[in-house]
Order: C-alpha cells, then sequence, then structure tokens
C-alpha cells in the first residue's frame, strides 16, 4: 500500500501541498467569493419579501378600493330603488285621479242621458194619454150615441193606462 | 496498487530537511482548487435573476450554509468558509479520482483523498479548530463537555472517560472513514476491472464472468460516485457537530 510504504518519502510534500491548496481555497474562495455570492441570494431574498409585502399592500388597496366601491354602488342603487318607488306612486297617484275624473264625467253624462230619457217617456206617455183619452171620447159618442166630456174620458184612460 | 503510488513531477524542491517536491498527488489538489474556482467564478456574476450558472453555484453555497444554520445555529455563521471549503475540497478531489481519464494512455487520475496523510492533515485541521474554538468560547469551561447534562454523580467518573475516549477518536474517525471508504471503492473497481481482463484471457468459459464482473462495476461505479459526495458530506457534518459541540456545550 503506497500510502503507508511511500508515506515517509512523501508525508513533507503531502501535507505541504494540501495545506497551499486549502489555505488558497479557503481565503480566496471560501472567505472571498463565498460571502459575495451569499449577499447576492440574501439581497434577492430580501427583495423578493420587500416585493411581497408591497403586493401584498397593494392588494389591500385594491380590496379597501373595491369595498367602497361596492358601498357606492349599493347606496345609488337603494337611491334609484327609492327613486323608481316614488316614481311609481306618484304616477299610481296621478292615474287614479284621471280615473276618478273621468269616471265622474262618465257618471254625470250618463245620469244626464237617462233623464232626458226620463222627460221624453213621460212626455211620450202624456201624449199617449191624450190621443187615448180623444180617441175614447169620439167611440163613446159613435157606439153609444152618448156624448161625453173630455175630463171623464181622460180620467178613464189614465185609469185603464196605470191600472 | 499503482493508482495510489505518489510520484514527483518536475525538479525536487526542499524546505530545510523536508522534501516537498510538486507530485501528481498535488498536481490533482490544485486541479481540484481550480475546478473550485472557475465553478465558483459562474456564481460571481450577482445577477439578481440567476442563470444556470449561478443558480448551481448558489444552490451549493446555500447547501453547506443551511447545514451550518441547522447544525450550528446563527453563531456558526463565521464556520460557513471552512465548512464550506472542506465539503467543496473533498467532494471535488474524491469525483475527480473516479473520472475514467486513464482511456487517454499515459493519464490517470489520482484521487488526494485516498491518502490518510490528506485526509488525515483535514481531520487534524478540524479537531484543532473545534479545540481552540471550544477553549476560547468556554476556557476551562469546555471539558464539561465530557460530563453530558443529566448524569448522576455516582455515574461522572464511569461517564466522563467514556465521553473523553470517544472525544479523543473524533479526528482518526473521521480522518479514516473518508480514506477507508475512497480506497475501499478503488480497489473493488480495480479488482472487478482485472476480473474482466483475465476473464478475456481464459478463453470462452471465461467470457460469462467478463460480462458478469462489467455488469458489476458499473454498479460499483455508480454507487461510487454517490460514495463521493456522501463521504463530502459526512466530513463536513460531522465537522460542523463537532464545531456546535464547541460553540454551544452541551
Amino acid at each position: 500500500m503506497p500510502q503507508i510504504t511511500q508515506l515517509p518519502l512523501i508525508y513533507a510534500s503531502q501535507i505541504f501541498w494540501l495545506l497551499l491548496v486549502f489555505g488558497v481555497l479557503f481565503f480566496g474562495i471560501g472567505r472571498t467569493m463565498l460571502p459575495k455570492i451569499q449577499s447576492t441570494v440574501e439581497a434577492r431574498s430580501r427583495r423578493i419579501s420587500e416585493d411581497l409585502a408591497e403586493a401584498e399592500r397593494a392588494r389591500a388597496a385594491a380590496d379597501e378600493t373595491e369595498a367602497a366601491w361596492r358601498a357606492r354602488m349599493d347606496e345609488s342603487r337603494a337611491e334609484a330603488m327609492k327613486l323608481t318607488a316614488a316614481a311609481k306612486v306618484e304616477t299610481a297617484r296621478e292615474a287614479e285621479l284621471r280615473i276618478k275624473s273621468a269616471d265622474a264625467d262618465a257618471t254625470a253624462r250618463i245620469d244626464a242621458a237617462e233623464a232626458k230619457i226620463q222627460a221624453a217617456t213621460e212626455a211620450a206617455m202624456a201624449e199617449i194619454e191624450g190621443v187615448a183619452a180623444e180617441a175614447a171620447q169620439e167611440m163613446v159618442t159613435k157606439l153609444a150615441g152618448v156624448s161625453v166630456s173630455r175630463e171623464r174620458a181622460a180620467a178613464a184612460v189614465k185609469e185603464a193606462l196605470n191600472g | 496498487m499503482h493508482q495510489f503510488t505518489v510520484e514527483a513531477i518536475g525538479p525536487a524542491l526542499k524546505i530545510g530537511a523536508y522534501d516537498i517536491s510538486f507530485t501528481n498527488s498535488a498536481l490533482w489538489m490544485v486541479i481540484t482548487l481550480l475546478l473550485i474556482w472557475v465553478f465558483m467564478l459562474g456564481g460571481m456574476k450577482r445577477e439578481l435573476v440567476p442563470g444556470r450558472w449561478q443558480a448551481a453555484v448558489e444552490g451549493l453555497t446555500g447547501f453547506v450554509q443551511s447545514m451550518v444554520d441547522v447544525n450550528i445555529g446563527p453563531k456558526g455563521k463565521r464556520f460557513t468558509p471552512y465548512i464550506f471549503s472542506l465539503f467543496t475540497f473533498i467532494l471535488v478531489a474524491n469525483l475527480l479520482g473516479l473520472m475514467p481519464l486513464a482511456i487517454i494512455p499515459g493519464l490517470h487520475s489520482f484521487t488526494a483523498t485516498s491518502h490518510f496523510s490528506v485526509t488525515g492533515v483535514l481531520a487534524i485541521m478540524s479537531f484543532s479548530i473545534v479545540l481552540i474554538v471550544g477553549f476560547w468560547k468556554h476556557g476551562l469551561k469546555f471539558f464539561s463537555l465530557f460530563i453530558p447534562h443529566g448524569t448522576p454523580l455516582g455515574m461522572i467518573p464511569l461517564i466522563a472517560p467514556i465521553e473523553f475516549i470517544s472525544f479523543m477518536v473524533r479526528p482518526f474517525s473521521l480522518g479514516l472513514r473518508l480514506f477507508v471508504a475512497m480506497i475501499a471503492g478503488h480497489i473493488l473497481m480495480e479488482v472487478f476491472g482485472s476480473f474482466i481482463v483475465s476473464g478475456f484471457n481464459a478463453g470462452p468459459m471465461g467470457w460469462g464472468i467478463s460480462v458478469l464482473s462489467f455488469l458489476f462495476i458499473v454498479g460499483v461505479a455508480a454507487l461510487e460516485l454517490l460514495v463521493c459526495a456522501i463521504q463530502a458530506y459526512v466530513f463536513a457534518l460531522l465537522t460542523s457537530l463537532y464545531l456546535n459541540d464547541a460553540i454551544n456545550l452541551h
């Protein structure tokens, strides 16, 4: 095994070169390059966490804005609803009023028409009575030869008609 | 065993009586360092939105950092560079040793972590840091590490030596585990590789053995890739656990 048989010859060289190489590795790379790389990584992770915090803040702000917008929307919607309801009530009231007045108008005209019909009927009745009395007077004179006064004839006709 | 041989490259270098010649082992450690450096360079663009390479580098550093954070806590942040260096060095050295570079004649990769002269130094380094941090932070109170919370008074003479022994064994287990895992995997693959060759040489009867060995070596290679990552992870994890003991006591 050369590790043992050669040891007396090579130990100084092995130790010297190992210490030299390891020393350069430790001071030149371990203590010079390594901290720089570590600081790069740290700077990046700090930047990432800062950006995340920033994003979180932005999201909170956006949420707030949205909530405000939503509240305003709700408010306006309620306002609009109220306006619509008021308008509806107003319109309904107006329509009712107009219907009522039209109704009254129509009733008045119907009443007038009815009165006129009543008057016409009464007039016609009176005329029929007069004609009937005259006819009855003449018929009595012609058939029985008895002369009847006009008043008696009229009374008889009235009795017969309303009987 | 030839794959574990250390050979000098270039002229012999000496510091006093010590021979510190540049070797193939040193070469592969330097290649490990260069690969890690190139990889990390891709993570230095420092863009806000990372590309693939930068994301990979940040994934690796994040992995080590979370391991330190979980096992040591916020006080462990200063040790991240050390744990990171350990993890990447062992991981890349392990993986480099497994690369099939021998396909190119004259080239063969060398696993630096298959030498206990390397893993042992790494383990002793981790252990020393644990000791230094422990005594620095807690002074003599660091010895309370050997008496777990809630130990009955009568049990202390029994528990404390056991805890002390288990504490002192740490550098050996740390260094030997990595060394043994690496050398065992490489030897296993070498053995089955030689089965393929001798199977072919043995004529038609041996071809079946060759095919079986080939199938097996594919599985072992996949397993070894996993072991490379696991051993690097275990070394880094245990070091951070030991550091946790030193920083937070029990």
